[in-house]
């Protein structure tokens, strides 16, 4: 940007013009191309906001967006969702095996499948420094990572002068509780409904990102048996489902949920699938009274967190959502609005007459 | 160069390098660049941290390898600013490059050198101080050396000194007598003499050293010196004592490095950076604090899931860490991609400039330059233009015009009915007089044929203006003549006689040769009675053949008529008239004049002209009461009236600048005739303005009170501004520059719509627009073509170079150079309009861009526990701005147009925008930053809302930290693409690649990074496996992306649409109706009928009078001179006949000169004035153009006003025909 002034060249005199017309044609026109791009004029297009462009724009929008949002809001109430605030009775550690007779229970009769979520508060899962501890490559089987795993998992990187697998706090504050569904009938029994647990994680987290070290090993307490479980832990990783091995270790679907970090502190991870009867004549949940059993492990009341439970249904936009088909409904009202409020404007005030003299 | 010792005085002995060699002066190797390929990168990267925004981002850097503080990864940093160092230090590199390049052209030139009584071939740069060396014509010199003899008679030299300081005329050097005997090489190897001399320095006039030689003393002048940069001329050659060398040169003193011109824009910027930079504290300090509130409540209780990292062991101390992770991560609100895309749009701009043809002159071959390009959008916001007179308004170029003989005009084309023919071909005169110029041009056949009748008055009229001149003459070869003059004003008459049959051939010290109809008559030169600014007139006395003595006298009418016989008075009258009506036209005049001597009287007068010429003291005023004496009792013979041209287009141009607000302002060295004159011919001035304040006060006392009385009442100031004009004089200007006077000359002047300063010096031309440029906080523009303005180019915010006409000096100070005045009109209404336009729309879209992006973290904050967790995955922070982002913006920022370039020159009112700065100021600053705040809001708060309770159509919640990011970062993408789609005016195919290859990079970018492929082999770099996918599929996620557009951009449509419905910018009506068929003009007038008098047009310093009665420039034969003509090609007086020629052959496109006043009076579209009545009578209906076909302006086809009634009520219709085939419009004028 500091230019000397002092330009060697400059005094030869060799500047344009000096040399002035001393022969035609001996002197190269310095004429400049005649280029659209060099002359500035590329054929353009230029958009001008008129009252013909402008005004139909937000009827336009105003048009779409209010059916699109009543369709959304009629979706939305069409989905079943039934919450249970589990943690109020939920006191302490030891009330292991509380279960718990549901006063309100779920009337559904949907015949789609019924998914069950289990949901936290003011669980701040996206805190930086939570988010970043992980080791993604011990989670992806790195044997390497797997003995020796990164730094970001400080302070649950080692325990015992072993490593941790998995490591990281993430993985250590894994989610433990244990939720079980019955269906009272009106005769009294109990029947136990059956959850299943695979199917609730991202395709590639289960089949890609998430990997157990040892490929062909079968036997993973031998894959990590030099390895140390999280501190919160009560089981080793290669015992989170003994009965599946496609589902334990790290591959182990509750695991890759609970490691899929919220975005929110208010969240909730999807815990099981109730799946439709087959003969598709019987709703999912037939109405009646249903039992839930929590078997109590993860602790929340030391940073005053809550719990629930959630089951809900699903339709072609997902699960229960008024606010979108409420914005759009609203967002579409406004700009309908300001379409007619702009129009009304443009007619008593408006320069129409723009051909009119131009001042000068 | 580090100096170690500061020299004193200098002691340089002749031929004796061991003796220089102990003061070890520099040698004469040149070094301009700055790096060499070892020191480059360390140098480069020393000078580019030394840079506050490079050093910041290497701090953040710094703070972002702190574990516990980074909230993003290196490269988010590390990226761009490799990027934005590695373009600069490639620019630098380049720059440097071509400067050792020019350094060893230079360096290597062969020079002679006189080493052991032989000359030797040497290269430049080995050079010393002390050497001989040998100059022969038209070379440069090597170094600063002392003359010591040369070829020539009186051991004279000529030097051209353009390049030093842009004067074109030819100085003489001359050796000491004592030195300029030794002549040959064998005697000035055995010179010893020692100078000493003052240590370097940059005074180019300026020199003063002793030459010690054989015990005895001789002082040395600037006369004696040869200055590097120089080149000699009319030499044959010479020999020279290098004193100075290489950087100890005058020149290389003289070229220090430049002020760095920084625009208001820049300012402004810097401002708000500060500002911006400000806020990021604030919003650091916010959310610290929310950090430390949160970490109290929540965190600490959070322990037992996420420990506090080791150092931290209390919710300040985290707190504090936390304050700079914000740093970190909000840094993107002045992102480092700022300062380089300026950089890029400018260059981008002046690359547009160079190409510009409208603004190539063909004539000079010389294209438009943007010699800076950092001051671009300052074009478009110029409110002061400071022009230089002369080659810069005028040509500089002189034609012999018109003439009055004796009572009669001539020049003046008539046909029988009196109006003015259209198309007459100028006389040829090469028919009959071989000895013609063929690049004069006169019209007028009466003349010629008064001369051929042989009118006795109008060859005495031509026989003074043969005789009576200080002009010296070449003949090359038999019948080709050079006439070299002093003043082109004397070569345009001394030319005209040629033409008309009165040719001056040679003169020596005693005779004047001429061919007077062909038949060579020698007279006796008695005495020369020499020009000065005083006495504005000069005499010579002559013997004719016969031996009748006769006084000629040519001068000044005032000073002349009042020295003429009592028996003129009649004559006199007339030959006022005539003047007059020259002088209206814009003519310099001269009255010519005769006496006859007798014998007696001559012999009385010349024994008192001896004695006052030996008179020691008062010679000067002695010579002038002598002069007085005899130059009285004239017959007068006529008058003459010569054309100074103006270049062209001037007049349209300036009307057009000054209907765009820019008030303009001529500071010249001429006088103050010469300078009203030009004012009125370029209709600065006009005979309808209220008054003309002159203000010639010698004193404090009288210009205060002339400034007071010609002061508009205060109150009116406002109303009636435009109607005044002031014109100024150096020595008051003075005055009027003290610090207690300033303040009322500014107000008073500012008021006026012209203002002109005549006789200013460099310096106080500077000073004027150093006095606007403070008080006015206005923008200056300064244009000049010579050396003399190079002070007030570089002070002004842009200085513009005429190049093409006198030296480069100007062209080398000025930020902007091409040779036309007129393309200043495309220069800041086209191009600096542009500029700035873009450059505004450019800063608004990127702090927008900047802070929707950048805010989202802040929203997130709260929710993630004020820990500094980003939004957004940190490849697309590294990205955002230099990649998915930046090439829109920049095609906006470069090709951008709101209204055609034609608009912008019909419609000048739409350049005020730029002046008041309305497009890009504080204000609309805060209006990107609230929009820019608004859409992050909407971004960040839309999908929270719906993601936090939304579900994929497989069940799983959508709600985690991933899928938020891509969504939340795909709305952005979108938002701000429809937003630059809104902002892009002109949407050219680049602007259609780069905004769709934009989206369509970032979705590409993301699927790739996301992709399965990049995770398996860096499995820790990119988490984001699988997310674009999961995410982008999802209708949900789609719906939320609509709605977050439509909610970011609804309300900035309406409240655009409302702005341009309710209160449209002339821009946008001018956009509106691209294609206007009628508009309103003034109606435009005649103008320039005035009753101004030109003064003397001579020169403004003393002819070589002296030089050549004393004969000490003339040649033994002629014949000597005429081989030593037919040696050396270029000279100055071929400059100017080029110049002729070139003007000659340019001419085609604008009407013949006989017209040309009255047309260019008659034509401006844009003139205030009504009174077009007089014009009723002429005929005119032919187009005539008066810009040549490349100017875009306008051509204007005139119609006669049939009705007188209509045009004095001043509504002329002017209809505007759109050619689509031609980019030129007709104005017809019904």
């Amino acid at each position: 940007m500091m230019a000397s002034s002092y330009n060697a060249k400059d005094e030869d005199g060799h500047h344009p013009g000096s040399v002035g017309s001393g022969g035609p044609g001996a002197v190269k026109s310095k004429k400049p191309d005649n280029t659209a791009f060099k002359q500035q004029r590329l054929p353009a297009w230029q958009p001008i906001l008129t009252a013909g462009t402008v005004l139909p724009a937000f009827f336009m929008i105003g048009l779409i967006f209010i059916p699109i949002g009543i369709g959304l809001l009629v979706t939305s109430n069409n989905i079943k969702e039934f919450e249970v605030r589990a943690v109020a009775i939920a006191t302490s550690y030891s009330c292991e095996c509380a279960s718990l007779n549901n006063r309100n229970s779920p009337r559904t009769k949907d015949f789609s499948n019924v998914f069950m979520y289990y949901g936290l508060s003011n669980f701040y899962q996206n805190h930086r420094r939570y988010v970043k501890s992980r080791d993604d490559s011990q989670l992806n089987g790195d044997k390497s990572s797997l003995l020796n795993p990164s730094k970001e998992c400080e302070p649950y990187r080692t325990s015992d002068k072993k490593s941790i697998a998995p490591c990281g706090a993430i993985a250590n504050s894994l989610f433990n509780d244990t939720l079980e569904l019955f269906y009272i009938h009106p005769n009294g029994s109990r029947i136990a409904i059956h959850l299943v647990k695979t199917g609730i994680a991202w395709w590639t987290d289960k089949h890609v990102k998430f990997r157990n070290p040892g490929e062909n090993n079968n036997n993973l307490s031998i894959v990590f048996q030099d390895t140390s479980k999280p501190v919160n832990w009560r089981k080793p990783v290669y015992e989170l489902d003994p009965s599946d091995p496609d589902n334990n270790g790290f591959i182990n679907e509750d695991f890759i949920v609970w490691m899929r970090t919220a975005a929110l502190p208010t969240f909730r991870k999807l815990y099981r699938i109730i799946q439709k009867k087959k003969d598709n004549m019987t709703p999912t949940l037939p109405p009646g009274n249903y039992s839930l059993e929590v078997i109590y492990n993860y602790p929340v009341r030391s940073f005053d967190g809550r719990k629930r439970m959630i089951l809900s249904t699903i339709s072609w936009m997902g699960g229960k959502n008024p606010f979108l088909g409420i914005a759009y409904i609203t967002v579409g009202s406004v700009c309908f609005f300001l379409g007619v409020v702009l129009l009304i404007i443009h007619h008593k005030y408006g320069n129409r007459n723009n051909n009119a003299d131009i001042p000068n | 160069l580090f100096v170690f010792f500061t020299e004193e005085e200098r002691r340089v002995r002749a031929n004796d390098r061991e003796y220089n060699e102990k003061f070890q002066y520099a040698s004469n190797c040149i070094m301009t660049s700055k790096y060499n390929i070892i020191t480059f990168l360390p140098v480069n990267l020393f000078e580019q941290f030394q840079e506050v925004a490079n050093t910041y981002f290497l701090f953040l850097l710094i703070l972002q390898l702190i574990p516990q503080i980074s909230s993003l990864s290196w490269f988010t940093t590390i990226v761009p600013l490799v990027l934005v160092l590695s373009i600069t230090a490639v620019k630098d590199a380049t720059d440097d490059y071509f400067r050792h390049k020019s350094d060893n052209q230079v360096n290597n030139r062969q020079s002679q050198v006189l080493i052991g009584g032989i000359l030797q071939k040497e290269k430049w740069m080995n050079v010393r101080v002390g050497d001989i060396i040998k100059l022969e014509n038209n070379q440069f010199v090597a170094a600063d050396l002392l003359l010591l003899s040369s070829s020539e008679p009186h051991s004279l030299c000529y030097i051209e000194t353009a390049e030093l300081d842009g004067e074109t005329n030819m100085k003489v050097r001359q050796s000491l007598s004592v030195t300029s005997e030794l002549g040959d090489p064998n005697n000035l190897a055995q010179f010893d003499g020692e100078v000493v001399c003052e240590p370097p320095n940059n005074k180019l006039d300026r020199f003063c050293g002793t030459l010690y030689w054989k015990d005895c003393k001789y002082p040395l002048s600037n006369q004696n010196m040869l200055l590097r940069g120089c080149v000699l001329r009319n030499t044959e050659s010479c020999y020279g004592l290098v004193i100075f060398a290489g950087p100890d040169t005058k020149l290389m003193q003289n070229s220090g490095r430049t002020k760095f011109k920084r625009t208001s824009i820049d300012r402004l910027m810097n401002t708000l950076v500060l500002w911006i930079f400000g806020f990021l504290v604030c919003m650091g300090v916010i959310l610290a604090i929310g950090n430390a509130v949160w970490e109290k409540e929540v965190g600490a209780l959070f322990q037992s899931f996420l420990p506090w990292d080791p150092p931290v062991d209390n919710f300040l101390f985290s707190a504090f860490l936390s304050f700079w992770s914000y740093v970190i991560i909000l840094n993107t609100v002045v992102p480092i991609s700022l300062y380089v895309s300026v950089e890029v749009i400018r260059l981008g701009h002046s690359y547009f400039i160079n190409w510009d043809r409208r603004m190539f002159c063909s004539r000079s071959n010389t294209a438009a330059e943007a010699r800076t390009t950092t001051l671009n959008e300052e074009l478009g916001q110029v409110e002061y233009i400071f022009s230089d007179k002369t080659g810069t308004l005028t040509q500089n170029i002189m034609t012999f015009n018109k003439c009055s003989i004796n009572g009669r005009a001539y020049g003046e084309v008539m046909d029988i009915l009196g109006a003015q023919q259209k198309r007459v071909q100028p006389l040829d005169f090469t028919a009959w007089n071989p000895l013609a110029d063929r690049d004069f041009c006169f019209y007028d056949q009466s003349l010629l044929e008064a001369v051929m009748v042989g009118e006795p008055a109008v060859h005495e009229f031509l026989r003074v203006l043969s005789l009576c001149h200080t002009v010296m003459s070449e003949e090359k070869r038999e019948g080709v003549l050079v006439y070299k003059a002093q003043s082109p004003d004397e070569g345009a008459l001394v030319t005209a006689a040629r033409n008309f049959g009165f040719v001056f051939r040679s003169r020596t010290p005693g005779t004047v040769t001429t061919h007077e109809l062909g038949k060579a008559v020698t007279y006796t030169l008695l005495a020369i009675l020499d020009f000065n600014n005083i006495r504005k007139r000069m005499s010579v006395i002559v013997r004719n053949p016969e031996g009748r003595i006769r006084l000629y006298c040519k001068g000044a009418d005032t000073v002349l008529f009042e020295r003429l016989h009592s028996c003129n008075h009649e004559l006199m009258n007339i030959t006022s008239d005539h003047l007059n009506e020259y002088a209206g036209d814009g003519l310099r005049t001269l009255a010519l004049a005769y006496r006859d001597l007798s014998e007696e009287q001559w012999e009385a007068w010349a024994e008192r002209f001896r004695g006052a010429d030996k008179a020691t003291d008062c010679r000067d005023d002695r010579l002038a009461a002598v002069y007085e004496e005899i130059e009285q009792d004239m017959m007068l013979l006529g008058a003459t009236a010569v054309e100074d041209k103006l270049q062209d287009g001037v007049p349209e141009t300036i009307a057009i600048l000054s209907l765009a607000n820019i008030k303009i302002w001529v500071l010249t060295g001429d006088k103050q005739e010469t300078a009203v004159n030009i004012g009125y011919s370029c209709k600065m001035l006009t005979d309808d303005m209220t008054e003309i304040f002159i203000v010639n006060g010698h004193t404090v006392q009288s210009v205060r009170e002339e400034l007071r009385y010609n002061a508009p009442p205060s109150s009116l100031l406002e109303s009636i501004s435009g109607e005044f004009a002031l014109i100024i004089s150096g020595h008051s200007l003075a005055h009027a520059l003290e610090a207690d006077m300033e303040r009322e000359f500014l107000e008073t002047a500012c008021a006026c719509r012209a203002v002109i300063c005549c006789r200013v010096t460099p310096l106080q031309k500077a000073l004027v627009v150093e006095l606007v440029k403070r008080h006015k906080k206005a923008v200056t523009l300064a244009i000049g073509d010579g050396a003399n303005d190079v002070s007030m180019i570089k002070t002004a915010h842009i200085g513009v170079g005429i190049s093409g006409q006198e030296g480069i000096q100007a062209v080398l100070a000025s930020d902007y150079s091409f040779s036309q005045f007129r393309f200043l009109q495309r220069l800041l209404l086209v191009h600096g309009r542009w500029s700035y336009l873009r450059m505004c729309r450019f800063l608004c879209y990127f702090f927008y861009k900047n802070f929707a992006f950048t805010m989202v973290h802040f929203w997130f904050g709260f929710f993630c526990g004020f820990s500094a967790q980003t939004v957004y995955d940190q490849y697309f922070i590294t990205l955002y701005n230099i990649v998915y982002t930046s090439l829109p913006v920049l095609a906006m920022g470069i090709f951008d147009q709101d209204v055609p370039e034609q608009r912008s020159l019909e419609y000048p009112k739409l350049y005020e925008p730029g002046q008041l700065n309305l497009l890009f100021n504080k204000r609309e600053f805060f209006i990107c930053i609230a929009q820019g705040i608004y859409t992050s809001v909407v971004l960040f708060f839309i999908p929270y809302g719906v993601l936090s309770h939304a579900t994929q159509s497989n069940g799983v919640p959508l709600a985690d930290y991933q899928t938020f990011a891509v969504t939340t970062a795909t709305a952005l993408v979108i938002v701000v693409s429809v937003q630059i789609a809104l902002d892009t005016g002109y949407w050219t195919a680049i602007n259609h690649f780069f905004i769709w290859g934009s989206l369509g990079t970032y979705f590409t970018i993301l699927f790739a990074m996301h992709s399965s492929i990049l995770f398996n082999i860096f499995p820790k770099q990119f988490h984001f496996l699988g997310s674009a996918h999961n995410t982008l599929g999802q209708p949900v996620v789609w719906l939320t992306i609509a709605l977050a557009t439509v909610i970011s951009i609804a309300p900035v449509l309406a409240f655009r649409f409302l702005k341009l419905d309710l209160k449209p910018q002339l821009s946008d009506t001018v956009r509106n109706t691209q294609l206007v068929l009628q508009k309103k003009r003034k109606p435009g007038g005649r103008v320039g009928r005035g009753s101004r008098r030109s003064g003397y047009a001579f020169a403004h310093q003393e002819g070589f009078g002296e030089l050549i009665t004393s004969g000490k420039n003339m040649r033994l034969s002629s014949m000597a001179l005429a081989t030593f003509a037919s040696r050396h090609s270029s000279s100055w007086i071929d400059t100017l006949r080029r110049k002729k020629h070139a003007n000659s052959t340019g001419a085609q496109n604008t009407p013949p000169t006989g017209e040309d006043s009255a047309a260019s009076s008659q034509t401006p579209p844009l003139s205030t004035s009504s009174s077009a009545a007089g014009k009723a009578g002429q005929a005119c209906n032919e187009p005539v153009l008066t810009h040549s076909p490349d100017d875009i302006a306008l051509s204007v086809i005139r119609c006669p006003e049939r009705e007188v009634g209509e045009c004095s009520t001043g509504t002329v219709q002017v209809n505007i025909h759109l050619k689509t085939s031609s980019s030129t419009n007709c104005i017809l004028w019904g």
